[in-house]
């Protein structure tokens, strides 16, 4: 992977953030920051310009995440944010749609746009902040928090099996997934920046830490401990293959899960085509 | 060539006190007092890894490398 060439903090607050945006709202070492820093970071790297952009949120601690950017934006509602970006991708393809969600909200409120999204192939960039829990109503558990969890509506364990939602977004045929974590920043930016270029529907999940609500309930009350948390519970897609299915087990597999270059595939390259067709009446 | 460090300098105004940049400094540049201020206690030892400016959620902290 190229080496992410590290831009002053200083220089992306200045270029990316609205003024006053520190602090932000979020509760000390919530990831939602570490996710945004890397996304501002991926989008710096690749080079976007600020008027070719627009950053598409939903509901919940995430969905607060537009307010802080110097983007054109649009705050969706609960588990919409997908419809909206794919609206605004058809309307007009020039635009880059950063999609940035939480867990619950892509997962279960928006869990069908996104597989849609994903089966369409439409050249939006997913990416779903993972801390486990909906944060913001108070710590429910959601689709992707693990077995075993305690959430105020799991007091005494989550029974239900959660989603991985990188090879749900692979079954429905995305062409891009990817799984990063906070911890690692420098690769999250990667993984982040290769979604943006990818020609295709993108989706990238980032195993992120909310103290508050879901660490607290589960033995690892502090940031810096889910943060420790996920150095013992992640492994290197290469490392991945050399392990067996046990060892596997209850640890989240981090990289570039997919990657399928078809730019001709992409849906609005096929709608395009499809107007040209029905242009010459049907006969391209 | 070692890497030289010109500063670290920490937007108090903005630290949240998280701890995550004193917990994860390889280098243990980084003291939080007993209130949780964090302080840059042992500049001398940075190596300019970045870890701290990476991983500070609420983009406060800046680590100045002379070229
Ligand atoms: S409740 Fe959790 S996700 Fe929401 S701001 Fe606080 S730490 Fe972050
Ligand atoms: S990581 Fe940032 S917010 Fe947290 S203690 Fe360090 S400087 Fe403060
Ligand atoms: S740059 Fe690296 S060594 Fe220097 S203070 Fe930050 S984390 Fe520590």
């Amino acid at each position: 992977m190229a080496k992410v060439a590290i831009k002053k903090t200083s220089e992306i607050r200045a270029e990316y953030y609205r003024p006053n945006s520190f602090p932000t709202i979020w509760c000390p070492g919530c990831g939602i920051g570490n996710v945004v820093a890397s996304m501002v970071r991926a989008i710096d790297t690749v080079g976007l310009k600020h008027d070719d952009t627009v950053v598409v949120t939903g509901i919940g601690c995430s969905g607060i995440i537009y307010n802080y950017l110097n983007f054109d934006a649009y705050h969706g509602i609960h588990g919409r944010a997908i419809p909206v970006a794919v609206g605004l991708k058809l309307a007009n393809p020039r635009l880059n749609v950063i999609v940035p969600m939480g867990d619950g909200d892509s997962s279960a409120i928006g869990g069908n746009h996104l597989i849609h999204a994903a089966r369409r192939n439409i050249d939006i960039t997913a990416i779903v902040v993972n801390n486990s829990t909906y944060g913001n109503t108070g710590g429910q558990f959601s689709p992707l928090t693990p077995t075993g969890s305690i959430t105020t509506t799991s007091p005494f364990g989550n029974i239900e099996n959660s989603f991985d939602l990188c090879e749900l977004a692979k079954g429905a045929g995305a062409t891009y997934v990817a799984r990063g974590a906070t911890y690692y920043s420098r690769q999250m930016i990667d993984l982040i920046a290769n979604g943006i270029r990818h020609k295709g529907f993108s989706l990238i999940e980032v195993i992120s830490q909310c103290p508050v609500q879901y660490g607290r309930r589960n033995k690892l009350p502090t940031a810096v401990d889910l943060l420790k948390w996920q150095k013992e519970n992640t492994v290197s897609v290469t490392r991945a293959k050399t392990m067996s299915p046990e060892e596997l087990k209850g640890k989240f597999i981090i990289g570039e899960l997919v990657n399928i270059e078809a730019p001709d595939q992409e849906y609005t390259a096929r709608y395009e085509r499809l107007i040209e067709k029905a242009r010459s009446g049907g006969k391209s | 060539m070692p890497v030289k460090v010109c500063a670290v300098t920490i937007d108090q105004a903005v630290c949240k006190q998280c701890g995550i940049c004193v917990a994860f400094c390889p280098k243990d540049v980084l003291v939080a007092d007993k209130e949780g201020q964090v302080e840059v206690a042992y500049l001398e030892e940075c190596s300019g890894c970045l870890m701290c400016e990476l991983l500070c959620p609420e983009l406060a902290i800046n680590v100045d490398i002379a070229e």
